[in-house]
């Protein structure tokens, strides 16, 4: 099989010392979905935009169809057959599809843009790949599964022969996964090669056929997926077994801590996006819900958190409402949040690490020095907590945004089980994230359940992690809870794929005393 | 008293000339991601280019170029300053008008000696008033829309050719791709940086006009500070109608209506001045306050109103 790609012998040291990739080898060929593993901050991205022409490397060599090449920069790249579909897309909202899969190179016809051609052209190669989006659309419309499509669009539009695709399947449905994968079939079959970047090692072994693992910017091998399993790459990747089963002993639940009552809220465009949502978290149990995203989850977190109103029903917290009060009044009742977008609402990026993990209790009359605030105490627990929690960084000040993203969820992490709170509002907790971290996050969640009697709500679109961290579990279609199950563990992914995905609903009677 | 009001029509037409050229030079700016406030210098810088153009000229066409050149070239210094030397754009468009403020009374003082007006050492030019056959003579239309300035009519095609080449042109494509997520436009090899310079330069093509507006059409003068806020206004205007251009001209009318408001009442009842001169400055306010409770109700009303 012809090679149609070759980084050889990379090497790229960045000006702080940091040493992405160390003679990284890494080829891929024709007809191949080639997967590209690691932790985060093993070097994947950095080797990426090397291909991409986003960085220069001190040392290697780039192969394109046989031939070295100097990438000098994306537009380069793209010139040269590579097309890049990054994590954040990169398009512009209020344009059709079409202008936005043309933009850059747009058809022109009598000195003007050609926006029916287009049109044309775009459609031609939605349909060609089967990808359900209308050229016509807008993509402020579209779902987060379409956007993705339009960003493969744009870069086979402009001739695309090697695509990147950054961890593709971490913000898509398990339908839209589905038929992102048919897709990825029929553009490897008419001759397009893949680079899959994902941490979900299920994806890889289903449609990739050879892996490269990176470990610490080095390569750890490339190997065909035949013959491999989970486990074996697995441990390339951390270089230890990870235990994707959490022991835990029965949860002893208490008094209620969180209980909501019939709650509704409608949308700015008139959806119900919550529709009469109605349970009950006690004392020391972890509470799942699973769900395909966009059936109302990030809702419930928000209106939970504080950060929307909801427009009728009720919430109450430690046996008052949460109705009208702020997220500060919230968190004084009792609440800790790791947010679903960490980059948003988890922390400030160019703050200080210690300032971010003081975030939320900085007012606090212990962090006080008369009219200031003491900073020897803020600087002891900053250091603390980036011993407890390993966070990797070069310092309790170095700004957030400079560390790796499973770093940053540690300092999210390292504020919000930190903060005495007796109820965790967990959403998304180790999207993104590396292996390690990410079984760190859920032991902790379900060790604070245990020993310290937290009442847990784990929302997340991880199944294995709901299943394994939950102790009941429920359900959400539609802004509804439409099943409960008592022992998380217990329950298939076969089961509850049926009750996410509409194909059964569970009566009120049947949930009854599960809520 | 009684009041003109065909007379006051017209007027209001007249007076949103300048307002129009503001809105949509603000617009374009607006429409590729960039904030322009400078509009107002920029406006004022060419009402006093066009007078001594015009003067040195000879001609009240050399007075409409050389509004036009000093726009372009006003709009060129602040595109400089803030894309090539990456100063912030609100602070170089506050100095800027403050600059214009102090520099163009420092320049009409070395040319002519005074410091209020050009009135009397510069001869005055008025652009052309244009009668349309046929229209002028329709009763009551052939008094507002005949007999405008030539400007006015410029300004009405100006409104047509910016949502033209908004929609239809590849400039025009990339200028709004670039104005909401230069990212995005960065990475299909667009330079975000050519595209802000082509966008101040129409921009200051539109300042140009409505600064030549000012001083060859309104009066044949160029007065200190004539401007007046105007180009905020225009600014005001087009943030009102979303960057909209047909939209930001209806805003711009409605702004001129209240200026002409305020003139008909100076000149024709014992109103108080200073009150009368707040007129279009409150209406900006409460036009501004208007649309975005509108905005919020709107969006109140869908939230709250299904729920029972």
């Amino acid at each position: 099989m012809a090679e149609v790609m070759r980084m050889q012998n990379i090497t790229k040291i960045y000006p702080n010392g940091f040493v992405a990739n160390k003679d990284i080898t890494f080829a891929v060929g024709e007809h191949e979905i080639h997967a590209l593993v690691g932790e985060n901050g093993a070097g994947k991205t950095t080797l990426m935009k090397i291909l991409f022409g986003m960085e220069a490397p001190q040392e290697g060599k780039i192969f394109i169809n046989g031939k070295e090449e100097k990438i000098a920069n994306p537009l380069d790249a793209i010139a040269k057959g590579v097309g890049m579909v990054h994590q954040h897309f990169m398009l512009v909202p209020s344009l059709t599809v079409a202008e936005n899969v043309t933009l850059g190179a747009e058809p022109m016809k009598n000195g003007l843009f050609d926006f029916d051609g287009a049109v044309k052209a775009t459609q031609e190669i939605a349909d060609k790949y089967n990808f359900n989006v209308e050229a016509l659309q807008k993509v402020r419309d579209l779902s987060v599964g379409q956007m993705q499509k339009v960003e493969i669009l744009k870069a086979l539009y402009k001739g695309a022969r090697l695509l990147i695709l950054d961890e593709p399947t971490a913000v898509l449905t398990p339908q839209e996964t589905e038929e992102l994968f048919e897709q990825l079939f029929k553009l490897r079959d008419s001759g397009v090669s893949i680079i899959f970047i994902s941490h979900k090692l299920e994806e890889v072994m289903r449609i990739c056929s050879k892996v490269t693992v990176l470990r610490h910017g080095r390569c750890m091998g490339s190997l065909d997926i035949e013959g491999l399993n989970e486990a074996a790459i697995s441990k390339l990747m951390v270089g230890r077994d990870v235990v994707l089963k959490i022991d835990k002993e029965d949860p002893k639940p208490g008094k209620p801590v969180v209980e909501i009552k019939d709650l509704v809220k409608i949308n700015s465009i008139g959806k119900n996006v919550l529709d009469g949502v109605d349970f009950t978290i006690h004392e020391g149990e972890v509470v799942g819900i699973a769900g395909v995203e966009g059936n109302g989850q990030t809702e419930l977190s928000e209106v939970l958190a504080g950060l929307t109103g909801f427009t009728s029903g009720d919430v109450k917290l430690n046996g008052t409402s949460i109705k009208g009060k702020s997220v500060r009044e919230i968190r004084d009742q009792g609440m800790a949040y790791i947010a679903e977008d960490r980059m948003v609402e988890g922390v400030a990026g160019d703050m200080s690490i210690k300032m971010n993990i003081v975030a939320d209790r900085f007012t606090k009359p212990d962090f006080k020095k008369g009219l200031f605030m003491d900073a020897k105490k803020i600087n002891d627990i900053a250091d603390q907590y980036i011993k407890d929690f390993e966070i990797l960084c070069d310092g309790r000040e170095q700004p957030v945004r400079m560390l790796s993203g499973g770093n940053i969820q540690k300092v999210v992490v390292a504020r919000e089980f930190t903060s005495g709170a007796n109820f965790i509002l967990a959403c998304q907790p180790t999207r993104g994230i590396d292996v390690g971290t990410a079984e760190m996050i859920r032991k902790t969640i379900v060790r604070k359940s245990r020993e310290e009697g937290t009442a847990t709500l784990l929302i997340s679109a991880d199944l294995n992690e709901v299943l394994e961290c939950s102790d009941r579990l429920l359900v959400m279609r539609k802004g509804k809870v439409v099943a409960a199950f008592p022992k998380a563990n217990q329950v298939s992914e076969e089961t509850l794929g049926e009750y996410m995905l509409g194909v059964k609903e569970m009566t009120q009677s049947e949930m009854e005393g599960l809520l | 008293m009684t009041i003109d009001w065909i007379a006051f029509i017209a007027e209001g037409i007249r007076m949103a000339t300048p307002l129009v050229f503001a809105a949509l030079a603000a617009l374009i700016c607006n429409r590729a991601g960039m904030f322009n406030m400078g509009v107002e210098g920029m406006i004022l810088c060419s009402a006093l280019g066009a007078v001594i153009f015009a003067h040195y000229g000879g001609s009240v066409w050399i007075g409409l170029l050389g509004g036009i050149i000093i726009g372009l070239a006003t709009g060129m210094f602040i595109a400089f300053a803030s894309l090539t030397g990456k100063a912030d754009l609100y602070l170089t468009c506050i100095a800027f008008n403050l600059m214009a403020t102090g520099g163009t009374v420092f320049v009409m003082y070395l040319l002519t000696g005074e410091k209020s007006t050009t009135s009397g050492a510069f001869r005055s030019y008025q652009i052309p008033v244009v009668d349309i056959p046929i229209i002028k003579d329709i009763p009551v239309l052939g008094r507002i829309i005949s007999g405008q300035s030539l400007i006015t009519y410029i300004a009405a095609a100006a409104v047509f050719f910016m949502w033209f080449f908004l929609k239809r042109t590849r400039i025009g494509l990339r200028i709004r791709a670039v104005g909401e997520n230069p990212k995005a436009a960065e990475s299909v090899g667009i330079s975000v940086n050519k595209i802000g310079y082509i966008s101040f330069a129409i921009c200051g093509v539109l300042a140009g006009l409505s600064g030549a507006f000012m001083s060859m059409s309104w009066v044949t003068f160029f007065m200190k500070n004539m401007v007046n806020g105007r180009g905020y206004i225009g600014l005001s205007a087009q943030n009102m109608a979303k960057g909209e251009p047909v939209g930001s001209a209806l805003a711009s009318l409605l702004f001129g209506f209240t200026d002409a408001l305020a003139t008909t009442l100076q000149n024709q009842t014992n109103f108080p001045v200073e009150f009368l001169e707040m007129l279009p400055y409150l209406a900006t306010i409460f036009a501004i306050i208007i649309t975005s409770i509108i905005a919020i109700n709107k969006r109140r009303r869908i939230e709250q109103g299904a729920a029972k």
